[in-house]
């Protein structure tokens, strides 16, 4: 059963709706958090502290994480349990270019080996740290890395027709060797420290409050334009064609389509966001370690995703925001209480509430849905049956 | 890994009113005291233990260390309690040149003579002068005992001291051991006698002796001894007899020491299968039948060695001690009972809603299994818990040169087959077995004939549970209890079905076992984490050949999945 309806405004590039609704949220994000940041005076009320810039960033990577998720589980069906790894693979290449960027300045003074590498006594530098001193090489590395490593293993699983359940559970066992394998100091990357002690990036000092709103500002760019290039790919016909072979892969093979190819495609472009989002994250947080690999990470971004409704974009980005407000929340306020909190999310949003916060709100009698919108998904989904 | 394992000093202990015996450490200043030995007169040997002990009411720190000598060669028992007075300063001098030992136990002290072990009346403890020991004279009293512990009444600190004594060869501890070695009945010490014998000889003796002691460590799979003979082989100014001859026993004692390793692997491997398998079976089965993933059967695990933990409290709250070794047997079907009904109202409340949409029962179960984490968390706390073997389960037995079988493992491994073979009964020979392969095979058609499959859906899922629970409780036995038990093994546990193929019980068994032994083979060449990764990088170029599994469906079956 082909849910899929998009109507013609819908599809349209120049839909003003979503555009003035894009337009306003970029400028509540990137104009008006930085102006009552920088030119609001910190007693007043409105007031958005220093400490919070990093944090709504930090949210916002997030949202940019839930995105790519959304884009291969929301609607073409691959319920990745790896997105949480190559946010972490992206997020240790800008690692690595913050760490060469410290140079004398680390504990041990050392310009030609990052402190852990002194500490574990290299020698050298291994051959796979080169050229991270530029941030252009790291940029590239921080698509190439993760795009590379999902386009080989989505080559591998999707050509030999793996799919459902099976693809989630190889997906997370990828997550877990890749958890493991960060953890041993022999490979390089720190082991369970991993990386932080950063000092600048791009010659700004990353503790600086002006820094930190530019990595900010950085954010919502990287979440604007993760989310065009989402709604491009969802809107056009390939973005029909992934519709079609989430609910019923082989009559979409049948037809003629290669399912793999599209599959493939889509898969590589999210892991690429994926790793952006990580990218961005780092420099925020100040560390990049292990533990971002470990496999109940990457499960979690789909609470986020289902949270907020799947196979809606809006519907992602919310979720990862709210859920993660209610994490910082919650796991301050009362840590025990937290698991039985996400716990409970997991399965109220699959017993309650399949189409999320969005989905609930376009279910409403107001604002009066527009004939032919789409819902985010229509549950039960048939063809899903099939393992 | 052959390890050589100082068993029988902690028994020993008794004997020596509660002092720790470290001696067994010391040996190797035996050596050196030794040395002294062979410079002293010989009458300190002929004299016996009375001179020896009258020697420790000497004037100088030197004829005090001639006695303590005097007294390890002896070989009587009654000298390390001797000595152990002694180094515990509980030995006295009288006026007369009579040594005592004091016993200051509860209010009036108690006197014994040393040399006869005869209480002593006539003497008051204030009239009595210390016998002071140094630093150095410590040290030989902690030898001596060492040496004596091989005339220990006790047969675990003989053995210790025997397997000991091959580390710390000499030339002079020949004589000790020809002593011992005589005396001797039990055959497992004697061999390690002759062993350590043979070490000492080896660097003594005549060439026939040599050549001899070779032979003897030659059939030895002691790693020690291999360095033993590396060591001779390089001394200079070898006899080329003696260098072949050492040569020869080498290789012998590599390629045993090589079948060893790959048989203490392979049971390693069985051991670690047997448990993947335990765990993963009920994974199996419910994936197998309902085409669910249950990510909270890791916690039906660990809920299961709780249950393991409860019991065994509540077995030492309320009942008597000696019946607490059969807390295990109880643990067994109440943590299958308590997993099952877990697993049915998991079913019945939350799974039942689900069906036709496995991402998302996937996601719900991820649930569920935080939940359960917390709640565990919340109610025992995070750190973990002491599951005690029962006494029967405890230690183990040497099948050949230091490859250890324990005894945990091996019931592990029998329970496990068990489990399976009961398993096996019920799907082949049971209505609901019946029921439940028709389900697995074609729900429809199933539920056509009138097969409740609502039924079949919720006792599988109990069952399965109930299984996981059972493994629980098996892993109570060779790990740690703690909130996180489940999320170890869960990764595994899918692989497991993964390579095996789903509703199949041979393809878990295969699965398991497999994994189980690749790892373990793999561990040694490439350590456990590199070992654990090449396995995943495999399973996951496996699923290239055979997307579901080694033992798929095939025919009909596999076309109504597909």
């Amino acid at each position: 059963m082909v849910t899929a309806r998009l109507n013609a405004g819908e599809r349209s590039p120049w839909n003003a709706r979503f555009w003035t609704g894009f337009v306003l949220s970029g400028l509540v994000l990137g104009l008006l958090v930085p102006l009552l940041n920088r030119w609001v005076a910190p007693d007043s009320p409105f007031a958005v502290p220093d400490y919070l810039v990093p944090l709504l960033g930090k949210y916002l990577c997030y949202a940019i994480l839930a995105l790519s998720l959304d884009l291969v589980w929301g609607y073409a069906g691959i319920l990745s349990l790896g997105h949480g790894a190559f946010f972490a693979l992206g997020g240790y290449c800008m690692g690595m270019y913050l760490m060469r960027q410290i140079g004398t300045r680390g504990v041990y003074g050392n310009a030609a080996l990052p402190d852990f590498m002194v500490f574990l006594q290299y020698k050298e530098l291994p051959w796979f740290w080169w050229g991270f001193d530029h941030f252009a090489y790291a940029a590239a590395m921080i698509m190439l890395v993760p795009g590379v490593f999902a386009f080989v293993f989505g080559w591998l699983a999707f050509r030999s027709r793996v799919t459902g359940v099976y693809l989630s559970i190889i997906t997370q066992a990828m997550t877990y060797a890749l958890w493991l394998a960060f953890f041993r100091n022999d490979m390089g990357f720190g082991g369970n420290n991993g990386l932080t002690d950063y000092k600048d990036i791009l010659g700004w000092d990353v503790h600086l409050p002006e820094t930190r709103l530019g990595l900010y500002l950085a954010t919502v760019i990287g979440l604007g334009i993760a989310y065009l290039l989402c709604r491009f790919i969802t809107v056009s016909k390939l973005g029909r064609v992934l519709l079609a072979l989430r609910d019923a892969e082989s009559r979409v093979r049948f037809l003629g389509y290669s399912t793999t190819h599209a599959k493939l495609f889509v898969f590589t472009v999210s892991a690429v966001l994926a790793g952006i989002a990580g990218a961005l994250y780092v420099p925020q947080v100040g560390i990049i370690n292990p533990s971002e690999f470990s496999p109940g990470n990457s499960i979690e971004v789909a609470i986020w995703v289902s949270v907020g409704g799947r196979g809606t974009l809006v519907g992602a980005a919310i979720g990862a925001v709210l859920v993660n407000l209610a994490k910082t929340w919650l796991t301050t306020a009362a840590p025990e209480i937290w698991l039985f909190f996400l716990g409970g999310l997991f399965v109220l949003t699959t017993l309650v509430f399949p189409r999320g916060i969005v989905g609930v709100f376009r279910q409403l009698p107001w604002p009066r849905r527009r004939p032919g919108a789409p819902l985010p998904i229509e549950a039960p989904i048939a063809a899903e049956k099939r393992i | 890994m052959p390890v050589v394992e100082f068993r029988g000093a902690e028994e020993w202990v008794p004997a020596f009113a509660g002092t720790t015996v470290k001696s067994i450490v010391h040996l190797f200043r035996l050596g050196l005291l030794a040395l002294f030995l062979f410079a002293a007169p010989l009458s300190a040997w002929a004299d016996g233990l009375s001179e020896a002990i009258a020697g420790l009411g000497g004037d100088s720190f030197a004829a005090k260390e001639k006695a303590v000598i005097a007294l390890a060669k002896s070989g009587e028992p009654r000298a390390a309690l001797i000595l152990q007075a002694l180094a515990g300063d509980r030995l006295r001098k009288a006026p007369d040149g009579r040594v005592v030992i004091i016993d200051t136990g509860r209010g009036s002290a108690k006197l014994t003579d040393a040399a006869t072990g005869q209480p002593v009346a006539d003497l008051a403890p204030e009239g009595l002068d210390r016998i002071i020991v140094n630093n150095r004279l410590r040290g030989a009293i902690e030898a001596a005992l060492g040496t004596l512990t091989l005339f220990s009444p006790d047969r675990e600190a003989r053995l210790g001291a025997a397997q000991d004594a091959l580390r710390h060869h000499s030339a002079d501890t020949v004589a000790l051991l020809e002593k011992s070695l005589a005396a001797e009945q039990d055959s497992e010490i004697r061999a390690a006698m002759q062993r350590s014998l043979a070490a000492s000889q080896l660097f003594a003796g005549s060439k026939e002796e040599r050549l001899a002691a070779i032979r003897t460590l030659g059939s030895a799979t002691d790693p020690q001894v291999k360095n033993l003979l590396d060591e001779f082989r390089y001394t200079a100014n070898i006899d080329p007899d003696l260098y072949k001859a050492a040569g020869d026993a080498l290789a012998a004692i590599d390629s045993r020491l090589r079948w060893i390793g790959i048989g203490a692997n392979l049971f390693q491997g069985i051991s670690l299968g047997s448990v993947l398998l335990l765990a993963a079976i009920g994974l199996a089965i419910t994936f197998g039948v309902m085409g669910v993933i249950n990510m909270a059967h890791g916690e039906m695990i660990m809920t299961g060695a709780y249950v393991a933990f409860v019991v065994q409290q509540l077995f030492r709250a309320f009942l008597p001690p000696d019946l607490l070794d059969a807390y295990l047997l109880v643990a067994v079907p109440v943590a299958f009972l308590f997993a099952g009904l877990l697993g049915v109202l998991l079913e019945r409340c939350l799974i039942r809603f689900l069906y036709g949409r496995p991402l998302e029962t996937l996601l719900a179960t991820w649930g569920v299994s935080l939940i359960l984490q917390q709640a565990v968390r919340s109610m025992f706390g995070s750190p973990n818990k002491e599951v005690a073997n029962p006494s029967w389960m405890t230690g183990g037995f040497d099948v050949v040169g230091g490859f250890m079988v324990t005894w945990n493992r091996l019931y592990i491994i029998v329970f496990c087959f068990v489990v399976l073979g009961a398993l096996a009964l019920i799907l082949n020979r049971t209505r609901f077995g019946l029921h439940m392969r028709a389900v697995t095979q074609n729900r429809d058609m199933a539920a056509a004939m009138g097969i409740p499959t609502a039924r079949v859906d919720a006792l599988t899922f109990g069952l399965g549970s109930g299984i996981a629970g059972m493994a629980g409780v098996a892993l109570s036995q060779i790990g740690n209890v703690s909130p996180n038990l489940g999320t170890l093994y869960i990764v595994d546990s899918f692989m497991v079905v993964v390579f095996g193929g789903v509703g199949n019980l041979m393809g878990t068994l295969v699965g398991a076992l497999s994994l189980g032994i690749v790892n373990k083979l793999l561990e040694p060449y490439a350590g456990a984490i590199l070992g654990k990764i090449a396995v995943l990088v495999a399973i996951i170029l496996f699923i290239q050949r055979r997307p579901r599994g080694l033992f798929a469906l095939k025919g009909r079956a596999a076309d109504a999945e597909a």
